[in-house]
């Protein structure tokens, strides 16, 4: 029966080779070695997150997490390949392999969490649906429930008009939401009258406000009505990257905890008798090594983009947004970096 | 008779006729006609006042513009960030990089657009050697700093989603428009179903197939290039579309064609490609120029698997700057600029060739 000895040969042969390709694929970190490059899944265009500056490079908050990890794996942040995704695209793109990880102002909620094959390390930046109105059409509208039967600009196709609706139906308040394509026609229509309000992200109702020589016409109304913790995402199943993930954002954070910046980092190394600084900065102790990693891998991380409140300065504080939750445990906001040890 | 009257009547009376006629013929008509042009003259000059009397123009900082805000257009946006516009994130110092691509790119669509250039060598060596020519030059490689095609942008990939994207669809679009009329009846079927289908569904749809969907289906690590597989999406859907116009044309050939054909013995490809279709080309060019300009201006859709062709790329520029992010209406107004100087440029060469070729048939 040479037929079926060669077809069972065969399949056998195909069996092995795709448990040696998988085997090959391993965990994501294997990957990022072998390839020399991080790739990281970012948003096409959102000042403050991840946007082209002027000259044409990608910079922001979101980016500057990628740029740590490629410093901590890779040894350099510049061994980062950026893929901007939409909206639509970033899941199918991580769950693909297309990227290695998502960067991209994503809300930590269950079911991203559960049930799409992928797992938040932790938050990157609490963000929240915010409420601004034109004060001098509207001067007696202080709080939200000052805007009931109010005409309402809200981007159409996000989360923003599903919470309006959930918060007044709660709230018992009609608002009129006025629906647009895109976030500048939105702004633009509320900018020109359209509406009594306009409804987004407190980042985004940041960044709008920011530089309109008709800032003064405007109240940003003190309610927050949801939840976004935005955070960075990988796939499911890989351990030793979600550590990787999960420790930068607590390194970064308590090097700002323990006023380690760019600046003084590798004096901090040197100098520091603070046991704290001396496992984060690898003097002592083996927090690298746990991870995979050298005992540096924090002090490039910190060189490349600096410690958590810096990159917010010089990525957030130019939106006009003040720390508010951003600002750590001990500042009375909601950033707490587990203990390194 | 009437009309040959009307010929001889010097053109202030002809045009004088054809105003009463056709808006004054009545009282009613004359008010709306009034009033529609004093409408239209009260619109046209409040836009030339914003657009060019209280414009800014040429280099500006943002807080001359802000000062002029709703008075006065802020062209100083465009003359900042017009690299980012065209070009996208291309890497800066290499931008001249693209900006040649572009203008090797439009001068070999000018070249093949002249009739001295119309010999299948010349035509082959310009089109492959522009081509690889241009491709070098986005890439990288060979001398030049490689780029990665996730950082191209702007004007080259609209252009080459455009070009490239007819230019392949065009032979699948014959094989499929012969097919649909073969008389094999298998052929035929695989033919009309591939057509329908795609012409059913939109091209989003298939862009999202192409990015999204296929990459699932990929073994993990295996990937093909975003911007080769939106490429290949746009040829595929192209060539269903432009398979019914090639279909018109076959269709419009007199039977009398095909029967000359077999009275001189000709086999089927000889009839086709001698007889057939040089006739039913030519009388559908205004049809397959039609389709060129749908396709050219359907490219900015690609945006939803994040490729940046210009459309995008003007936005990205003015949204993601903090200081110039409230002007993008001048840049959308600079957008259509753009694309109405290549649409319109297109449709001018189209109907100049359709009276050249028809010219042709005459004589």
């Amino acid at each position: 029966m040479p037929i079926t000895k060669n077809i069972a040969r065969s399949l056998a042969a195909l069996t092995l080779g795709v448990t040696a390709g998988t085997a090959l694929a391993g965990p994501t970190l294997d990957a990022i070695n072998k390839r020399g490059t991080l790739v990281c899944g970012v948003h096409t265009g959102l000042t403050g997150f991840s946007a082209p500056d002027r000259n044409g490079k990608y910079a922001g908050i979101d980016v500057d997490y990628c740029k740590a990890l490629a410093a901590a794996i890779l040894g350099s942040p510049d061994k980062v390949k950026y893929v901007p995704l939409t909206a639509q695209q970033r899941f199918t793109a991580l769950q693909s392999g297309e990227i290695d990880l998502l960067s991209r102002n994503t809300t930590w909620n269950s079911k991203r969490d559960t049930t799409m094959g992928s797992v938040f390390p932790g938050v990157w930046f609490f963000d929240g649906q915010a409420f601004v109105v034109n004060s001098k059409k509207n001067p007696k509208v202080r709080k939200l429930a000052d805007l009931n039967k109010a005409s309402v600009c809200v981007e159409t196709g996000t989360t923003t008009e599903r919470n309006l609706a959930d918060y007044a139906r709660a709230n018992k308040l009609t608002f009129k939401p006025v629906v647009f394509e895109g976030q500048e026609a939105t702004e633009k229509a509320f900018q020109s009258g359209r509406c009594d309000a306009y409804t987004t992200d407190s980042s985004g109702i940041a960044a709008m406000l920011v530089n309109l020589p008709s800032r003064a016409d405007y109240t940003v109304l003190p309610e927050i009505i949801s939840k976004e913790p935005l955070g960075p995402m990988l796939r499911r199943n890989d351990q030793e990257f979600f550590a990787i993930m999960r420790w930068m954002i607590f390194a970064l954070q308590q090097a700002e905890e323990s006023g380690v910046t760019q600046a003084n980092v590798l004096q901090m190394k040197a100098e520091s008798k603070d046991p704290t600084i001396q496992r984060l900065t690898g003097a002592s102790g083996e927090v690298g090594k746990g991870l995979g990693l050298d005992a540096d891998w924090a002090v490039r991380a910190i060189q490349a983009v600096g410690n958590y409140g810096e990159s917010y300065d010089r990525n957030i504080k130019p939106l006009g947004l003040t720390r508010g939750m951003n600002a750590l445990w001990n500042k009375g906001g909601l950033m707490y970096p587990m203990p390194l040890d | 008779m009437n009309s040959h009257a009307t010929a001889r009547r010097p053109a202030s009376e002809r045009s004088r006729d054809w105003l009463r006629q056709n808006l004054f013929s009545s009282p009613a008509n004359t008010l709306t006609t009034l009033l529609v042009l004093t409408l239209l003259a009260w619109l046209a000059g409040r836009f030339f006042s914003w657009a060019v009397l209280n414009a800014v123009w040429g280099q500006a900082s943002v807080a001359t513009c802000n000062a002029l805000m709703g008075q006065g257009a802020c062209w100083a946006v465009v003359a900042d960030k017009w690299q980012q516009m065209l070009f996208g994130i291309y890497p800066q110092a290499e931008q001249w990089r693209p900006a040649l691509a572009v203008l090797v790119f439009c001068s070999i669509l000018v070249l093949s657009a002249m009739r001295a250039c119309w010999r299948v060598r010349r035509l082959l060596v310009l089109w492959v050697g522009g081509s690889l020519l241009c491709a070098w030059l986005m890439a990288g490689g060979l001398g030049l700093t490689p780029v990665p095609t996730a950082l191209w942008g702007g004007l080259p990939i609209t252009l080459m989603l455009a070009v490239f994207g007819t230019l392949f669809a065009f032979p699948l679009g014959i094989l499929l428009a012969l097919g649909r009329r073969s008389s094999l009846p298998i052929l035929r079927a695989a033919s009309i179903s591939y057509i329908e289908l795609v012409r059913g569904v939109p091209l989003i749809t298939v862009l999202f197939m192409a990015s999204i969907m296929f990459a699932l289906f990929l073994p993990e690590g295996v990937s093909f290039d975003k911007l080769l597989r939106a490429q290949v999406a746009i040829i595929l859907f192209n060539a269903a579309y432009l398979a019914e116009v090639v279909r018109a044309g076959l269709q419009a050939l007199p039977r009398g064609q095909y029967e000359a054909a077999d009275a001189l013995g000709l086999g089927y490809w000889q009839t086709q490609l001698l007889v057939v279709l040089p006739q039913a080309l030519k009388i559908t060019i205004p049809a397959q120029v039609n389709s060129f300009i749908d396709n050219f201006k359907d490219t900015s859709l690609v945006i939803i698997v994040s490729i940046f062709d210009f459309l995008y790329a003007v936005r990205q520029a003015v949204i993601s700057d903090l200081d110039w992010r409230h002007y993008f209406v001048e840049g959308y107004l600079f957008a259509m600029a753009v694309y109405w100087l290549f649409c319109y440029t297109m449709s001018h060469y189209s109907q100049w060739l359709e009276q050249h070729l028809s010219r042709d048939q005459r004589n």
